[in-house]
């Protein structure tokens, strides 16, 4: 299989902080809406796409939301102020590029500190380059939100770019969606609000209430020098959740999606996550309970400008997904 | 003055019949149907010329206080917080114990026995007591119990001309916001909840709209202000006197922007003053109504209030009417505005 | 029933959060004998019902069927296990515990870290982080990955003890206790007459936020719910109200329905059992904290076991307390009148 690195680089790049998911919603309706049945849209913003059938019913989950942040005052003389959306390590923005809706781009500066631990959202603004508050009001208003900046880079195996959370779960439904076969009737949820909260998943799957339902997401690597011991590496395979703070997947579950992995020998790792949660979260303890797994694209530096994930992976999640709905 | 009966009735988060039965009685000529949850929610909705859409609006009843957790051997008693009250607030009030309300004070050591360090440091909740006159843990539980609610003693003023100040603005402002709004007419049905329980969690809400199932939500809180002395411009959440705060994004929900356009708009074509919340932190009970059931586009409009969450807040009365007029003019606007 | 004995099997049985299935069998064998019907949902939490005379309303009952516990993370390159916890373990209470690995069969294993010589003496100061124990069974690497892999579970070995005054001991009494208290309610129903339904339910996951809470909640729609889990008793060094030995605490605040409430007090005292009050002013941090709000709202107890060195692996209570918990719900469930919508209002 050969992953379409544009597709994948497009969606990364696309603009997308939490509550503005709209132009990445776009972009994947243009991809899939030939091979859905029908397209919705819900109270909270979610896009579902179903594929009819008759089998069982289960719903694919991927956010396609990144963290971000919100302009909440703007200085006299044209600086803005922010607050976070989402999981955003302020310590590691300064100096890094941030991009609005409207193209209007900005670098964020902190105020003068004597200690580095009193690095907080509050002694940190974003420049825009505007003179005064009257020239910043022309291109941002308080309420706006902007993504960080990082660009798409192609090495070898591997593969550098913002949001690999969640584009690149995204990118694996996307591909699935094409190419599955199966009598099973699946609905893809491209779900809003998850950095905030995983608040769009629990209401398209009240309205679903499928039989079964799979997460799409990242995980971190236990890979790099003296990191937190995790077993999960770059380019060992799709990462099979057993844990994470949202859920631990019924053990039953995740000796099915073992099993499936082992007869069609897509290589997989086991993961247990001990901080964070995905959709699976909300989803498994919607309307009296719900059986879910989560399959994880291994990935470096999650919420940081430069994510990092291995193509061989990418493929495995792909595989895996595609045989766990086809069963 | 409906907002000083509102404030000065004793009811926290677990304990709303007296204020619930207070805001029955003021709105039933008003509605068509009133009746109370399983959790406490008083609902009273009012039909209207057309069948949709359904707009649920919703203020807590409940005000955050305290509850006696035990009663010593000297007859004081030791205190817990009932949500979130900052515990540096709390020395050198009065306070009413119980439903009989009795006396208590919250005493402290006198200065001139305090050590240096000591004046430096608030006193937390194990070392702060509520002296009811009582001499004995026998005598002291003869008049209260464990898990008594304990109250702000704190009574309505008018400040300067325009200013209020009492407790629990946060959110009798807010219920009154809505009394007003349930006296007019709509073309829409409406429900207006008053929920139970916010204070400690958002719980009351979430049952609330479970039960009525509105098509579009809007909270009315008494929020944060921060526009006192020396604060920090780009941390000043909103201001008095520069009309009803909307919200943007909190620590329970993170609102549509595209309505919040609108209604932006809706205010500026109508000339209302508006401000945005400006800050992240906090919740309401929109945190629980957008994501019951199959998710509810919600919103929220609040009064600023300084001091919340203490025993003397302050609030601004134009702001106050400002906000009626916004929450009515969104309800009005609802269809030709395409909100939902 | 002998009720120790009960409580025996449970505490020394292994059903860590998310993994409770190895307890099914033997809480299904004993609940069996004194309900009409034994029944589990999607979730996986078990549903014990004790029909009533009249059946139109439904009382649930909810202990939590899971412990807190340990689980595999890694394997290292010396066969030593790497691990995480699951739920609210005390990191304090693990350096040299025998601890049992449960995975393609249970293997016994001690938990182990850098001896104390080769420590500095500064970090003699610090409590040992989880990050830097192990556990130790005895094999290589090769050896171990043949019968343990990520994800496996892991329990503390800890007998159940009984100490003087009818104290008992042992790990998971949270909240085994409540499951036995919940036998104890369903035997003595036996003796009484009461109109509604009752189910006892065996709750999943409750450790990691109450989860099987949330979710049995929604299956039974309950007309009234009582959360049995276990409270912090008196003991040295700190100032608590609750004491062991001075029967069921009942819990009262906002997570309490004033009827419920009322209910379980009036019925204590109607049938001369020591109680003692438990104010809860937030979150009961129990099954009831989530039942309460579940659907359309439920109105919701909380009657609990006082307990000592609560998640630790000797955690301590009496077993009065555990039968008086009983009988007050048997009482309570007894006592309640045929309609109870007007007794529920507010």
């Amino acid at each position: 299989m050969s992953l379409n690195i544009e597709l994948i680089k497009k969606l990364t790049q696309t603009y997308g902080p939490s509550g503005n998911e709209d132009k990445v919603l776009e972009i994947i309706k243009a991809e899939v809406k030939d091979f859905c049945d029908d397209i919705t849209y819900d109270a909270l913003g979610n896009m579902i796409c179903k594929k009819a059938g008759k089998g069982k019913k289960i719903m694919v989950a991927a956010h396609t939301d990144e963290i971000g942040l919100m302009v909440t005052h703007i200085e006299d003389e044209g600086f803005l102020r922010f607050t976070t959306i989402g999981g955003v390590f302020v310590e590691q923005t300064i100096g890094r590029r941030v991009i609005f809706k409207n193209g209007v781009q900005g670098v964020i500066g902190v105020e003068h500190l004597e200690d580095k631990k009193e690095i907080k959202t509050e002694k940190l603004y974003i420049d825009i380059g505007a003179k005064n508050k009257e020239e910043a009001q022309k291109y941002v208003n308080i309420g706006d939100s902007a993504a960080f900046a990082g660009e798409f880079i192609e090495s070898g195996d591997r593969l550098i770019s913002k949001a690999f959370d969640d584009r690149i779960g995204c990118y694996v439904a996307i591909e699935v969606l094409k190419n599955l076969k199966t009598k099973n009737e699946v609905y893809f949820v491209f779900t809003v609000q998850e950095e905030v909260g995983t608040r769009g998943a629990a209401a398209a799957a009240y309205n679903i209430h499928p039989d079964f339902a799979v997460a799409v997401d990242v995980t971190s690597t236990g890979d790099t020098p003296k990191a937190k011991k995790m077993a999960v590496s770059l380019g060992k395979g799709a990462a099979i959740k057993v844990m994470d703070r949202s859920i631990i997947v019924s053990p039953s579950v995740r000796e099915m999606m073992i099993e499936i992995a082992q007869k069609h020998n897509i290589p997989y790792q086991l993961e247990i996550l001990e901080f964070g949660g995905t959709d699976a979260g909300p989803i498994h303890l919607t309307k009296g309970g719900i059986p879910a797994g989560v399959i994880s694209i291994p990935t470096r530096y999650v919420h940081s400008v430069s994510e990092m994930v291995d193509k061989n992976d990418v493929e495995a999640s792909i595989e895996l997904l595609k045989k766990v709905l086809e069963k | 003055m409906l907002l000083k009966e509102l404030t000065e009735i004793m009811s926290a988060s677990g304990d709303e019949k007296e204020i619930r039965e207070k805001i029955k009685s003021i709105v039933e000529p008003y509605v068509d149907n009133v009746y109370v949850d399983k959790m406490g929610n008083l609902i009273t909705c009012k039909k209207g010329k057309k069948d949709k859409p359904k707009i649920m609006l919703a203020a807590h009843m409940d005000e955050v206080g305290l509850m006696v957790k035990s009663v010593n051997e000297d007859g004081t008693l030791s205190f817990s917080p009932v949500g979130g009250v900052d515990n540096r607030i709390l020395v050198s009030k009065t306070v009413k114990v119980g439903e009989k309300k009795i006396n208590g004070v919250i005493g402290a050591k006198p200065i001139h026995l305090q050590k240096r360090e000591e004046q430096q440091r608030p006193l937390d909740y194990d070392s702060l007591y509520i002296d009811i006159g009582a001499t004995s843990k026998e005598e002291a539980l003869k008049h209260v119990s464990l898990g008594d609610y304990i109250y702000f003693d704190s009574n309505f003023e008018i400040l300067g001309n325009d200013y209020v100040k009492a407790k629990a603005l946060d959110d009798r402002i807010g219920c009154n916001v809505l009394i007003e709004v349930l006296k007019n007419e709509y073309e829409y049905p409406i429900c207006v909840a008053f929920t139970v329980q916010e204070e400690v969690g958002l719980r009351g809400a979430g049952v609330a709209a479970y039960n009525v199932e509105p098509d579009f939500a809007i909270v009315v809180e008494g929020t944060v202000a921060a526009d006192v002395s020396d604060s920090v411009p780009h941390l000043v959440s909103t201001e008095l006197g520069k009309g009803p705060a909307i919200s943007l994004m909190d620590r329970t929900a993170l609102y549509d922007k595209k309505v919040i356009d609108k209604i932006v708009k809706i205010a500026e074509e109508n000339k209302v003053p508006y401000q945005f919340r400006r800050i992240a932190s906090g919740g309401n009970d929109a945190g629980k109504i957008h994501l019951t059931k199959g998710g509810i586009k919600t919103i929220a409009v609040s009064v600023p209030c300084r001091y919340i969450h203490s025993f003397n807040s302050v609030a601004f009365l134009e702001d106050f009417n400002n906000t009626v007029k916004l929450v009515d003019l969104i309800i009005k606007n609802i269809e030709k505005e395409a909100l939902i | 029933m002998d009720y120790k004995n009960l409580l025996k099997k449970l505490c020394e049985s292994h059903g860590v959060s998310g993994h409770e299935r190895g307890i099914y069998d033997l809480v299904k064998e004993e609940f069996a004998q004194i309900s009409d019907e034994v029944t589990e949902d999607k979730f996986g939490n078990l549903f014990f019902l004790k029909k009533g005379t009249k059946g139109k309303y439904k009382v649930m009952l909810a202990a939590h069927l899971d412990e807190i516990g340990l689980i595999v993370k890694d394997i290292d390159d010396k066969g030593f296990i790497k691990f995480t916890t699951v739920g609210g373990i005390d990191q304090r209470t693990l350096p040299s515990q025998e601890v049992i690995v449960h995975g393609k069969k249970d293997i016994l294993g001690v938990i182990g870290s850098k001896p104390p010589h080769l420590l500095s003496l500064g970090d003699m100061e610090k409590a040992i982080k989880i990050e830097d124990m192990y556990i130790d069974v005895g094999m290589s690497k090769k050896e171990v990955e043949e019968l343990v892999k990520i994800g496996d579970v892991i329990t503390i070995k800890r007998e159940f003890r009984e100490l003087l005054n009818d104290y008992v001991s042992g790990k998971a009494l949270d909240d085994r206790a409540g499951i036995a208290v919940m036998a104890v309610c369903l035997e003595e129903l036996n003796k009484l007459y009461h109109y509604h339904d009752v189910y006892a339910v065996a709750t999943l996951q409750e450790e990691v936020g109450v989860r099987g809470a949330i979710t049995s909640a929604y299956n039974v729609e309950p007309d009234i719910a009582i959360a049995i889990d276990v409270t912090h008793g008196k003991a040295r060094g700190l100032s608590i109200e609750i004491e062991l030995g001075k029967g069921p605490a009942i819990g009262k605040g906002p997570n309490m329905h004033p009827a419920v409430y009322k209910g379980l007090v009036e019925a204590a005292k109607s049938y001369n059992i020591n109680y003692q009050v438990e104010p809860l002013p937030g979150p009961s941090g129990t099954d009831a904290w989530a039942i309460q709000i579940s659907k359309d709202g439920v109105p919701t107890g909380l009657v609990s076991i006082p307990l000592r060195y609560m998640h630790t692996s000797v955690e301590t209570a009496n077993m009065k307390d555990i039968i008086n918990s009983g009988k007050l719900l048997a009482y309570y469930i007894a006592n309640l009148p045929e309609e109870l919508e007007g007794h529920l209002c507010y």
